[in-house]
């Protein structure tokens, strides 16, 4: 099973022969023991400190089909070096452009998307509800916005449903964080230690989404509720929505709660506040496992991790491309 | 299109294997049954590259062809869809004959198994493999993909996933 690398520490990746060879620096650029990286075993490399490599090595990742995403100090993602697309099919690309034309077929998928996101929010804040949080009128407010996406007839009306259903949703993180509040999400910067974390975990969900489209043959510019092309590979946004509040909400819920990420992991600045390494690495580890947890998939019979969840989704966004099946959004049913 | 061995292997597996692949769906590098065949491959009868020539001709490829003895050889790692592999190989006869290379005899290898399965020409290849290149183009030209087969192979089928994933 390949694996994702996090990169914090600042270093030196090199070819050596057919593997990879990381060599750590420290501040005063004394080198430290390299460390061996068996290419077979790498799915994607996610990188937050000083990387220092050549075109050699990006030429070798390529070959080997793996990504290599870039995030700043401030942890905003920058960008990726994806390797070339090897997977290209013309009928993929034609039919997934006509459903994004077609103005009915794309409401239909942005729906759908919009619905997704909407179930995994509730299911949430329902497990939270069992657990003695009193969540009840926030879940009726938002079931109340949920009959509305049926009825929506433009995408902007679907876009501004999405947007009222989370911030009521993002209400409810003070009712299920003990020790910390959102008082409403904040972005660029963002104000609080949640809205840190919010935006950080959404960040890491893009990317694993994006990685997992590379491995199939839709385009991931061509998307259906966010406009296409616009700043971001937008397929990965719309399917992010889908998988942000099982994987990315719940794991911030957890190292909140359960204290694996206190006060002292964050900077805090006149205007901003920066997740601390400590505080990147509780995430990134606890968001790791989340991916390989798995569950038993009802149609398939068969244990899928929920990382695994995400490219299923791909293969099921393919089918209602080419017309073979309608495209039904992944719920949590357990 | 052009018709190739994979074409023919997969027109007698699954017809809507045939129609994924042939639009570009494909699903090959998911799969590790893929990748153990390919191992296969490259790590057994190493000594044969020497001896034996390496054909591509008409959009099908021969890895091994013992022009000595007359005699085609495909490398397969199981048995499982038996019929499908020699189907391939009586395509790659008939391609050959139509090249004016005829009256040869092909054999299926299994070195896992340690198993391996004769395939004689005769005229009739002609016919059947020309009709079998009929089948092909139209079911990979028709705007609909073929329903899935719930047979036995699709468990192993590395278009399981695709094919079978709801909800």
């Amino acid at each position: 099973m390949k694996k994702t690398y996090y990169l914090f520490n600042a270093g030196r990746m090199s070819r050596k022969d057919n593997t990879l060879k990381f060599t750590p620096v420290d501040e005063n650029g004394i080198e430290g023991q390299p460390k061996y990286i068996p290419v077979e075993g790498v799915s994607d490399f996610y990188c937050f400190g000083a990387l220092d490599a050549n075109s050699a090595l990006y030429n070798f990742l390529g070959k080997e089909q793996i990504a290599v995403h870039f995030f700043d100090y401030y942890e905003h993602y920058t960008g990726s070096f994806m390797p070339k697309d090897y997977l290209l099919a013309g009928k993929m690309q034609i039919a997934q452009m006509k459903h994004y034309s077609n103005k009915t077929k794309r409401l239909t998928i942005a729906r759908t998307f919009v619905e997704g996101a909407t179930f995994n929010i509730i299911k949430n804040l329902r497990y939270y509800q069992s657990r003695g949080k009193d969540l009840a009128g926030l879940i009726e407010i938002i079931e109340g916005y949920c009959i509305q996406i049926q009825y929506a007839t433009e995408i902007e009306m679907l876009m501004g449903i999405e947007g009222n259903i989370r911030q009521v949703y993002y209400t409810a993180f003070d009712t299920i964080l003990n020790d910390f509040a959102m008082n409403g999400r904040s972005k660029q910067p963002p104000k609080n230690e949640v809205n840190a974390l919010v935006s950080f975990g959404n960040m890491m969900c893009y990317s694993l989404c994006l990685g997992q489209i590379h491995h199939t043959q839709l385009n991931p510019t061509i998307s259906f509720l966010h406009e296409p092309g616009y700043r971001r590979y937008s397929l990965a946004l719309d399917l992010a929505e889908i998988f942000k509040p099982i994987l990315v909400d719940r794991v911030i819920f957890k190292v909140l709660n359960k204290k694996e990420i206190q006060a002292k992991d964050f900077d805090v600045q006149v205007n901003s506040v920066v997740l601390k390494d400590t505080a990147r690495k509780v995430f990134v580890r606890t968001f790791e496992e989340r991916l390989s947890e798995t569950i038993k998939h009802r149609s398939l019979n068969r244990n899928v991790s929920y990382k695994h969840l995400v490219k299923l989704e791909c293969y099921k966004l393919t089918k209602h491309l080419l017309e073979m099946e309608t495209y039904k959004p992944f719920k949590a049913w357990w | 299109m052009q018709t190739t061995g994979t074409h023919i292997a997969y027109l007698h597996t699954c017809k809507r294997k045939l129609w994924l692949f042939a639009n570009g769906i494909g699903m090959e590098h998911t799969s590790e049954t893929v990748a153990e065949g390919k191992l296969i491959a490259e790590t057994t009868y190493l000594d044969r590259a020497r001896k034996y020539t390496e054909l591509a001709i008409e959009g099908i490829k021969i890895d091994f062809y013992d022009a000595k003895n007359k005699v085609v050889h495909e490398v397969k790692k199981s048995d499982r869809v038996e019929e499908a592999h020699t189907a391939q190989v009586k395509y790659y006869l008939y391609i050959l004959a139509k090249n004016g290379i005829d009256h040869l005899r092909a054999i299926v290898e299994y070195p896992k198994l340690k198993q391996r399965e004769w395939v004689d020409w005769n005229d009739e290849l002609l016919l059947i493999a020309s009709k079998w290149e009929k089948d092909v183009q139209i079911i990979v030209n028709s705007e609909s993909c073929p329903p899935v087969i719930n047979a036995r192979i699709c468990k192993s089928c590395s278009y399981y996933e695709l094919c079978y994933v709801d909800e």
